[in-house]
């Protein structure tokens, strides 16, 4: 089921939130929302399960306003809110039970669904136990299984990982994974890796508006500028070292990094390569070298360059 | 299974999985107990075959019970998050409401229920006015369901538990008796008014036997007000 936000704009009194954004997402798509806290991911998210109202614009899910038809749309989405509200009175089966119900699993698939939740995602030791008693990683656990019991064909997830330790984080990227292949899957997260990891797509949103929009791999391509390589090279002066850098034709910059160990930051023209050219420096000069690492922008570095302003 | 039943069920388990539901038995029936067989004006003393004395006492016992079941329904959804669980299932706003009122109602009904061991009891010692006892209880149900109903609206206003339990307090205080005293100190149309809006002269009707349709549709006026107040108040959240 698609997801089609249309110029959506949400004000909180007179500070708007979210400022006419337009994005897509396709079924079998992993949407990743990145942004600074209060930059609007969650409002976002918010509108798109129908919590809040929209103040201008629309959202299609499916090709049907979540304006008119929310009571039938509600049905398709597993919501993750964030800070994962639970019932803490309550033992996991039971939650999970009612949570089926009140979705429309059909009175006969309830025990069975609420098995295979239990299951996948890791909570068949803790299920008898109130929902107040488990560990914060055990509760997100419980929250992924509410989200999804129903089977539904949308997922909106506010921060899944928070609070799981690294193995269940991997578990639960994979199972987002698995689960993305068929349904439509918005995940909001800080966590940039995870993102990388787990996202076809990733969306950075600032101020209430869409600053970056594209897979990783373009997103990083699109701040990388120029090639930019770590050089050590020993048992040499570094002031010639630095001089003869500099005065390579494949060469923009030089920038001494670390005066002791004779480690430079070289950065190259645009669209030209400088490590043959360094590699062949150092053979002429009889030069050790020692690294030649090239770096790349880091989804960080999109981040804050987009975010910064 | 309808969604309004499934959160009523929900409530109700929680009630009892809480000591909340054992609590309020135990005090309801202990009040009611005692001073409708031990103590004051009880039915030994005023010696008539009728519960009277009963439906007096639970008039007031109700009303300070009430709003202490109803105080977390909302209020207590909204301070932990809960409510965006719940509001973006399946579920509109309205069956949220009346599932929460229906299952309060329940436990009042289960409390109820408890005393018709005073009715068997009396009916066994003396003749008793079957159909006004009857009545006496649908006048009970009848007010249980407007001060859930008020107990409700409060507990949708705020997410504070307490500022729910006080507001439904002062809430119902107006029609529990001080639009009776304002109707004693008015004549004329004031007067009137302020009679017409008392539970108590609705309940007194309904307490002596009497059903008039006046009656009734004061109490689920009342009821209907305020759920759909309750309704209103949560589709207000942005």
């Amino acid at each position: 089921m698609d997801i089609k936000i249309e110029k959506l704009s949400k004000w909180y009194g007179s500070q708007q939130a979210v400022a006419e954004i337009s994005f897509e997402v396709r079924t079998g798509e992993i949407l990743g929302f990145l942004g600074p806290n209060g930059a609007g991911k969650t409002t976002t998210m918010k509108m798109i399960t129908n919590y809040i109202g929209i103040d201008q614009g629309d959202i299609l899910i499916g090709g049907k306003s979540v304006k008119e038809h929310a009571d039938e749309l509600k049905k398709h989405i597993g919501y993750l809110p964030e800070n994962n509200p639970l019932y803490l009175d309550m033992a996991v089966m039971d939650y999970l039970e009612f949570c089926a119900s009140l979705q429309g699993v059909p009175k006969q698939s309830i025990q069975a669904r609420v098995k295979e939740m239990v299951v996948l995602c890791g909570l068949d030791a803790e299920k008898h136990k109130n929902i107040g008693e488990l560990s914060k990683g055990y509760k997100q656990r419980v929250g992924l299984a509410q989200a999804m019991i129903h089977d539904p064909k949308i997922l909106i997830l506010d921060e899944p990982t928070t609070g799981l330790d690294p193995n269940q984080i991997v578990e639960i990227r994979n199972l987002i994974r698995r689960l993305g292949e068929e349904k439509t899957v918005i995940l909001s997260t800080h966590i940039l890796p995870e993102v990388e990891a787990t996202c076809d797509r990733i969306l950075i949103i600032d101020n209430g508006k869409i600053v970056a929009d594209g897979t990783s791999k373009t997103l990083r391509k699109q701040a990388q500028g120029n090639e930019v390589i770590q050089v050590t090279i020993e048992e040499a002066d570094i002031e010639t070292i630095f001089k003869e850098l500099s005065d390579l034709y494949t060469i923009a910059s030089v920038d001494i990094k670390n005066r002791e160990t004779n480690q430079f930051l070289v950065e190259s023209i645009a669209d030209m390569s400088s490590r043959k050219t360094i590699f062949q420096l150092c053979v002429e000069k009889n030069w050790i070298l020692t690294e030649l690492t090239p770096l790349e922008t880091k989804l960080e570095d999109v981040f804050r360059e987009v975010t910064m302003n | 299974m309808n969604p309004t039943w499934i959160i009523a069920k929900k409530e109700l388990q929680s009630f009892f999985d809480s000591l909340i539901a054992y609590i309020i038995l135990g005090l309801f029936l202990g009040f009611s107990g005692f001073f409708t067989w031990l103590y004051g004006s009880d039915i030994f003393l005023v010696g008539q075959a009728s519960l009277r004395v009963f439906f007096g006492i639970a008039y007031w016992t109700l009303f300070f019970f009430i709003p202490a079941i109803t105080m977390k329904q909302l209020a207590e959804e909204k301070r932990s998050g809960t409510i965006e669980l719940l509001l973006t299932k399946a579920v509109s706003n309205r069956q949220v409401v009346l599932g929460k009122f229906l299952a309060c109602l329940l436990l009042i009904a289960i409390a109820l229920a408890f005393t018709l061991i005073y009715y068997v009891s009396i009916a066994m010692i003396g003749k008793i006015d079957h159909g006004a006892t009857i009545c006496g209880y649908l006048g009970l149900l009848l007010l249980s369901m407007a001060y859930i109903g008020i107990g409700i609206f409060a507990s949708s206003i705020t997410n504070n538990q307490i500022v729910a339990f006080l507001l439904a307090l002062f809430i119902g205080l107006f029609f529990h008796i001080i639009f009776d005293v304002l109707a004693g100190s008015f004549t004329g149309f004031l007067g009137e008014l302020f009679s017409t809006l008392s539970i108590s002269t609705h309940f007194d009707a309904l307490a002596r036997g009497v059903i008039d349709s006046k009656n009734v549709i004061f109490f689920l006026s009342i009821t209907a007000l305020s759920l759909l107040l309750a309704e209103l108040n949560i589709a207000k959240r942005g």
